[in-house]
C-alpha cells in the first residue's frame, strides 16, 4: 500500500525545527515551544492515524523521491511503516510530544528556548526517519543523525566545559559503534552485491538473508551490535549515557526513553532475519545484554545523583532488552523498550519536577520529606518506580516478567541467563526504592533557603507526568496473559517466539513468584536501610568501588584516552609540522609560487593576450595533427 | 507554411519583448523605471513559455532552425539566468548612474542571440546568434561610463572577441571548402564520405577554437579577469554564466552530436584543453585579492570542469554537462549577485578584506555568499558536488580516469580561495573602511532564489537529471 500520509511525520518537526532556527527568536519566546510541541503533537496524530491503516502483516510504502543512482546501486529516499515501526512511531511522537510539553515548563526560564526546541524537534525528525527508513542506508542519516542531535542537546549549556565535554563524549564513544555500523553495512552490501542483489532496502535483505553465507552473517551482525552497544548503551560502550544527563532534564528523558538508546534495539529487531542466521551473535548478545543489566544495576546502587541514578537504570533495562533480543525473543525486547519508555520517562521528568522545585539540586543526600510538597510528583514517580520495580499489575511487569521468562524457557535461554536477570530484578527493585526514600520520605535535609522555594511545578509539566505515570500502568496490558494482543501485533515483523510451544514445560507461576518475590524483598530492604529515619553508613570498599562505577572510565582513561592523546600530542608536536605540515605547506607554497609568477603573464595588454592566443592557437594545432 | 516559423518563436518573442521596453523606457519617467523590470521580466516568462508549448515543432527555414528538446532546455536555463541577472542589476544600476532602460534591453537582445545559438543547426545561423549575443554584452560590458575599467573592459572584450570571431569564420569558410554545405545535418552527411582531411580538421580546429575562446578556456583565457573585473558586477555574472552556458549549448549540439564520428580526432585537444584551463583557473585564482577577480578565474576553472564532460562523451557526458551548466549557473549567479550587493564608499566592494565581518553585518547574504562558496569548492550535499560527481562519473565511464583525478585535485586547490572567503565573514573583523549597503529585494529576491536553487539541486538532483537526459535524447 502507498500513501503519502508518511512522510509528514518527519516533515512536520523538521519544518518547525527550521522556523524556530530563523524565526524562533523573533516570535517570543512562548511561541517556540508552542510551535514545537505542536509539530510533534500533529506527526502524533499522523502515527495514529497509520497504526489505523495497518493489519499486522500489512507495510505502507512513501517514496519522496531517488536519492542515489548510481547503476547497479540504487537508493531511494523511502519511508516503510509496519507493525514494528509503528509502534516505534507512536513511543517517539506520542512521549515525544509530553516531553516536549513538559518542557515548555522546564525551559521557561531559559535563554535559548527556540534553540532548545530546534534541537528537540531535530532529535524527533531524526528519529523518525530512522525508524520509518526502508533501506539501510536511510537509516543511517537518522542513526547519525540521532547522534548529531544527542551531541548538541547534552552539550546544550555549552558555557559549562563539563557540559560540552558530556557531549563530546557522548559523539566519540558513538562514532566508535558508528564506524562498526557502517562497516557492517559496506560488509553486507558488499554480500548483496555477491548475491546478485545489489541493495540495501529491508525488503530486499529479507528476501535473500537465507542466502548469505553463514560465516559472513555473523561478521555482519557482529558490526552491527557493536554499533547497537554505542546507540543503545551497552557493555563496553554504554559509558556514555550516564554522563548525558549534563543535558536538560527534558532531554535526558527524550534520550533515554523515546529515542536514541531505543535505536540499537530497533536495530537487532529490525534486521532480526539477519541476527537469526547468526546464533553466536545472539549468544554473545544475550550475555552482553545479561552483564549490563547486572553490572549497571549495581552501580546504580550506589550513586547519590537523582538522575545519575536513574541514567544507570536505562543502561540496566536495556541490558534486559538485549537479553530478551539474544535469545531470540525480539517481541518481548520491543515490548519492553514500549513499557519501559512510558515509566522512564516518567522517571526522568519526575525528577526534573525535582530538580526544578529544589532550585537545581540533584544530589538526593540534600533531599528527602518531599513526598507533601510535590504530591503530583511524588505519586506519579511512585508508579512508575513500582513499574521499574516490576510489580504488577504495572507495566514493567508484564515486560520484565516476559523477558525473564524467555530467558529461561526460549530455545536459546539458559538458567544461568534468567539468573543474573532474576537479580537485577532485586537489585532494580532496591535502587528506584533508595531513589524513593532518599527524595520523598524522611525530613528535609536541605538548607533552609531551598526549602523554602519548594513548589510544585506547573500543570505543562505536572500533565505529562501523570499521562506518562498512567501508561506506565496500563502500557503493560496490552500483553496480559489472557488476551495478548502485542505478539500477534508484531508476529509478522519480528517471528513467533513463545515458550510455551517449544516443549520444555516451564512452571510459569513459579518463575513469576520468583521474580515477583525478588523484587519485593528488594523494596523491603531499601524501606529497612532508608525508609526510616536509620540511614545506613555507605562506606567500604565495596560501596566505593560502585560508587566510583567499578572505575571504568578510569580504565577507559587509562588504556584508550591517554595512549590516544599522548600519541595524538607526539604526532602533533614532532610529526605533524615537519612532515604533514612540510608536505602541505610545501605543496601550498609551491601553488602559490606559481599563481604568483602566472599573475604576471596578466598584463593588461591586449597585445600580449592576442599573442598568447594566436601561441596557444598554433601549439594546440600542432599537438592535433600530431597525433 | 506558417508552421515553418514557430521554431522561431521563442527568439522572435524575445525581440519583441526588448522593443518593448526600448519603446517604453522612452515614456517612463526616471523614478518609475521599476515597470520595465517587469516588463522584461514577463517578456522572459512568455519566451520560456512559448518555448515550452512548442517543443518539438518542425525546424523553420529547412531545419536550420530548431526547437527541439535541447533547444528548450538551455531557452528556460537563459530566460531564468536572464531573469535573475536583471533582478540583481536594479539597484546596481541605479546606484551607478547607468541608463537603466537601455541596460535591460541589452541582455534581453544577447538573450535573442543565445536562443538562436542553442537552436541553430547552421554554422551560419550559429554564428549570427553569436555575434547578436556578443555585441550587445560587449556593450553591457562598457555600460558603467563614468568608470574607466569599464569602458576598458568593453575595449578589450570587443578587441579579442574580433580576433575569436576572425578565427570562427575561417573555420566555417574552410569546412564548407571541404564539405560543401554549412548545414549542420549536411556537414554529417559528407563526414561519411570522402573528404578533404586537412582542409575539414583544420576548419573543425578552427571553430573549436572560437567555442574555446567564448568559455574562456585556457590559453584563450587571457581577457577574462581584465574584463570580468571591470565590467558592473551584474554584467559579469551574465557573461560568466549565460554566454558561457551558450557556448557550451553550442559545443554540445555541434561536437558531441553532429559531429561524434570525428571524436578521435578532437577529443585529444578538448583534454588538453580542459586540463589546461582548469588547472590555471584554479591555480591563479589562489593569488588573488578581490573576489570578483577570484570569480572570474573560478569562472575559467568551472569551464574546464565542463569540458571533462565533452571528453566524456556520450548520453552520460552530455547529460552531465547539462546538469553542471545548470548547477553552474545557480552558484555562480548568487556568488555575483552578493558581490554586486556590497559598496564601498567609491568603488565595488568586492575585495577579500570588503567582506570581513560580513557574517554579523548581513547574516543572510554571508550565510548565502557561504552555500554558494562550498557548492562552488563541491562540497556535499550542494549541487556543485552532485555536478561534479556525475561529470567525474561520466570521465570515469568513458575510460578518462585520470582526468577525473586531476579534476578532484582540482577541486582541492580551490578550496582554500572559496574557503577563505567564509573566513573572512566570519572569522576576521570588520574592515577598515565602512561600508554601505545597497541590499534591495530584488537583489535579495535573486540572491534566496540562487541559493534555494543551489541546495534544491543538489538534495534533489533527479528533476534536472531527467530533464538533461530528456534534451539530450531529442538531439536524437
Amino acid at each position: 500500500m502507498t500513501t503519502n500520509l508518511l512522510r509528514w511525520i518527519p516533515l512536520l518537526p523538521l519544518a518547525a525545527a527550521v522556523l524556530n532556527v530563523f524565526f524562533g527568536g523573533r516570535w517570543g519566546k512562548r511561541f517556540a515551544g508552542i510551535l514545537a510541541s505542536a509539530a510533534v503533537f500533529g506527526s502524533f496524530l499522523i502515527a495514529l492515524r497509520v497504526f489505523m491503516l495497518l493489519s499486522p502483516d500489512a507495510v505502507l510504502r512513501d517514496t519522496l523521491y531517488t536519492w542515489i543512482e548510481s547503476e547497479p546501486f540504487k537508493a531511494q529516499v523511502s519511508f516503510q511503516a509496519d507493525a514494528l515501526t509503528a509502534v516505534m512511531l507512536l513511543v517517539i511522537t506520542g512521549i515525544g510530544f509530553l516531553i516536549h510539553l513538559y518542557s515548555t515548563g522546564y525551559m521557561a526560564h531559559d535563554e535559548g528556548e527556540a534553540r532548545f526546541f530546534a534541537y528537540l524537534n531535530l532529535f524527533v525528525f531524526f528519529m523518525s526517519v530512522l525508524v520509518l527508513a526502508d533501506n539501510l542506508l536511510l537509516f543511517f542519516v537518522g542513526w547519525e543523525g540521532v547522534g548529531l542531535c544527542s551531541f548538541l542537546l547534552i552539550g546544550f549549556w555549552y558555557e559549562d566545559p563539563a557540559n560540552t565535554t558530556a557531549g563530546n563524549k557522548a559523539f566519540i564513544v558513538n562514532r566508535i559503534g558508528d564506524f562498526a555500523f557502517l562497516l557492517g553495512m559496506l560488509l553486507l552490501f558488499w554480500e548483496m552485491n555477491r548475491l546478485g542483489v545489489p541493495s540495501l532496502d529491508f525488503a530486499a535483505l529479507k528476501d535473500a538473508a537465507a542466502r548469505i553465507a553463514p560465516d559472513t552473517a555473523v561478521l555482519i551482525t557482529l558490526l552491527f551490535f557493536i554499533g547497537a552497544t554505542g546507540k543503545s548503551a551497552q557493555i563496553p560502550l554504554y559509558v556514555w549515557l550516564p554522563d548525558a544527563m549534563a543535558g536538560p532534564t527534558p532531554v535526558s528523558a527524550l534520550i533515554h526513553a523515546a529515542t536514541m538508546v531505543t535505536a540499537g534495539v530497533y536495530l537487532t529487531a529490525r534486521l532480526n532475519f539477519l541476527f537469526v542466521l547468526a546464533p553466536y551473535t545472539l549468544s554473545l548478545i544475550a550475555i552482553i545484554g545479561a552483564a549490563t543489566a547486572l553490572f549497571a544495576g549495581t552501580i546504580a546502587v550506589a550513586q547519590n545523583d537523582i538522575k545519575r541514578v536513574l541514567a544507570y537504570s536505562t543502561v540496566s533495562q536495556l541490558g534486559y532488552m538485549f537479553l530478551a533480543a539474544g535469545v531470540g525473543a525480539f517481541s518481548a525486547a520491543v515490548f519492553h523498550l514500549f513499557t519501559h519508555a512510558f515509566f522512564k520517562a516518567c522517571l526522568f521528568l519526575g525528577a526534573g519536577s525535582v530538580i526544578h522545585a529544589m532550585g537545581g539540586e540533584q544530589d538526593m543526600r540534600k533531599m528527602g520529606g518531599l513526598r507533601r510538597r510535590l504530591p503530583a510528583t511524588y505519586w506519579t514517580y511512585l508508579i512508575a518506580g513500582l513499574a521499574l520495580a516490576g510489580i504488577p499489575p504495572t507495566a514493567g511487569f508484564f515486560s520484565k516478567d516476559r523477558i525473564l521468562l524467555e530467558a529461561y524457557a526460549s530455545p536459546h535461554g539458559s538458567l544461568a541467563l534468567w539468573l543474573v536477570g532474576w537479580i537485577t530484578a532485586g537489585l532494580t527493585a532496591f535502587y528506584m526504592f533508595r531513589q524513593l526514600f532518599l527524595v520523598f520520605h524522611g525530613t528535609s535535609r536541605a538548607p533552609e533557603s531551598v526549602q523554602a522555594h519548594v513548589h510544585e511545578s506547573p500543570a505543562a509539566m505536572t500533565i505529562p507526568l501523570i499521562v506518562l505515570a498512567l501508561g506506565s500502568i496500563a502500557a503493560g496490558w496490552l500483553a496480559l496473559p489472557s488476551r495478548d494482543v502485542w505478539d500477534p501485533w508484531l508476529q509478522a515483523v519480528l517471528g513467533r517466539s513463545n515458550p510455551a510451544e517449544h516443549g520444555e514445560a516451564v512452571n510459569e507461576t513459579l518463575l513469576v513468584a520468583l521474580t515477583v518475590g525478588i523484587a519485593l524483598v528488594g523494596i523491603a530492604a531499601a524501606y529497612f536501610l532508608y525508609g526510616r529515619e536509620r540511614r545506613v553508613r555507605e562506606d567500604g570498599p565495596l560501596w566505593g568501588t560502585l560508587a566510583q562505577k567499578y572505575y571504568i572510565d578510569e580504565l577507559y582513561d587509562f588504556l584508550f584516552v591517554r595512549p590516544f592523546t599522548a600519541a595524538a600530542n607526539w604526532l602533533a608536536r614532532a610529526f605533524d609540522p615537519g612532515i604533514i605540515d612540510g608536505a602541505v605547506n610545501g605543496v601550498a607554497g609551491l601553488v602559490r609560487g606559481i599563481s604568483a609568477s602566472g599573475r604576471r603573464l596578466q598584463s593588461g595588454n591586449v597585445q600580449h593576450y592576442l599573442f598568447a592566443f594566436l601561441i596557444g592557437t598554433i601549439l594546440i594545432f600542432v599537438y592535433w595533427l600530431r597525433r | 507554411m506558417a508552421a515553418d516559423y514557430v521554431a522561431l518563436l521563442p527568439a522572435a518573442q524575445m525581440l519583441v519583448a526588448a522593443i518593448v521596453v526600448l519603446v517604453l523606457d522612452l515614456f517612463t519617467p526616471a523614478d518609475e523605471k521599476g515597470v520595465l523590470v517587469w516588463t522584461s521580466l514577463a517578456g522572459l516568462a512568455l519566451s520560456a513559455w512559448v518555448a515550452l508549448r512548442f517543443r518539438g515543432a518542425e525546424g523553420a527555414f529547412g531545419n536550420t532552425l530548431l526547437l527541439d528538446g535541447f533547444a528548450v532546455f538551455f531557452i528556460l536555463v537563459f530566460a531564468v539566468v536572464a531573469a535573475l541577472t536583471i533582478l540583481m542589476s536594479v539597484q546596481y544600476v541605479r546606484e551607478s548612474g547607468i541608463r537603466e532602460g537601455e541596460f535591460y534591453v541589452l541582455i534581453l537582445l544577447s538573450a535573442v542571440g543565445m536562443i538562436i545559438m542553442a537552436s541553430a543547426n547552421d554554422l551560419i545561423l550559429f554564428f549570427i546568434g553569436l555575434e547578436t549575443m556578443s555585441i550587445a554584452v560587449y556593450v553591457l560590458a562598457g555600460m558603467w561610463r563614468s568608470r574607466a575599467e569599464s569602458a576598458e573592459s568593453a575595449m578589450k572584450y570587443f578587441l579579442i572577441g574580433a580576433f575569436a570571431t576572425g578565427f570562427f569564420l575561417y573555420g566555417i569558410a574552410l569546412i564548407y571548402g571541404a564539405t560543401g554545405s554549412t548545414h549542420l545535418d549536411r556537414i554529417a552527411e559528407a563526414l561519411g564520405g570522402p573528404q578533404a582531411a586537412l582542409l575539414l580538421t583544420a576548419g573543425v580546429f578552427l571553430v573549436l577554437v572560437g567555442l574555446a575562446f567564448k568559455v574562456a578556456a585556457a590559453p584563450f583565457h587571457f581577457w577574462v579577469p581584465d574584463v570580468y573585473d571591470g565590467a558592473p558586477t551584474p554584467v559579469t555574472a551574465f557573461m560568466a554564466v549565460a554566454v558561457k552556458a551558450a557556448a557550451f549549448a553550442g559545443w554540445a549540439r555541434i561536437f558531441l552530436h553532429q559531429w561524434e564520428p570525428l571524436r578521435d580526432e578532437w577529443t585529444p585537444a578538448v583534454k588538453a584543453l580542459a586540463i589546461l584551463t582548469m588547472t590555471l583557473g584554479n591555480v591563479l585564482a589562489v593569488t588573488q585579492s578581490s573576489v570578483k577577480r577570484m570569480l572570474a578565474y573560478s569562472s575559467i576553472a568551472h569551464a574546464g570542469y565542463l569540458m571533462i564532460a565533452l571528453v566524456a562523451g556520450g548520453e552520460v557526458g552530455a547529460q552531465a554537462l547539462l546538469f553542471y551548466v545548470v548547477s553552474y549557473a545557480a552558484m555562480t549567479l548568487g556568488a555575483f549577485a552578493v558581490v554586486a550587493a556590497l559598496k564601498a564608499d567609491d568603488r565595488e566592494g568586492a575585495a577579500y578584506a570588503d567582506f570581513a565581518g560580513l557574517g554579523y553585518r548581513k547574516p543572510f547574504l554571508a550565510m548565502a555568499m557561504s552555500l554558494f562558496m562550498l557548492s562552488l569548492a563541491g562540497f556535499p550535499p550542494l549541487a556543485g558536488f552532485t555536478g561534479k560527481f556525475y561529470l567525474f562519473r561520466a570521465a570515469v565511464a568513458a575510460g578518462h580516469t585520470d582526468l577525473a583525478v586531476i579534476g578532484v585535485l582540482n577541486s582541492l586547490v580551490s578550496v582554500f580561495y572559496y574557503l577563505r572567503v567564509i573566513l573572512m565573514m566570519y572569522m576576521q573583523e570588520g574592515g577598515v573602511e565602512a561600508k554601505s549597503f545597497r541590499g534591495a529585494p530584488y537583489l535579495y529576491a535573486a540572491v534566496g532564489f540562487t541559493a534555494v536553487a543551489t541546495v534544491y539541486l543538489g538534495i534533489l538532483p533527479t528533476g534536472a537529471l531527467y530533464a538533461s537526459l530528456g534534451a539530450i535524447a531529442s538531439l536524437r
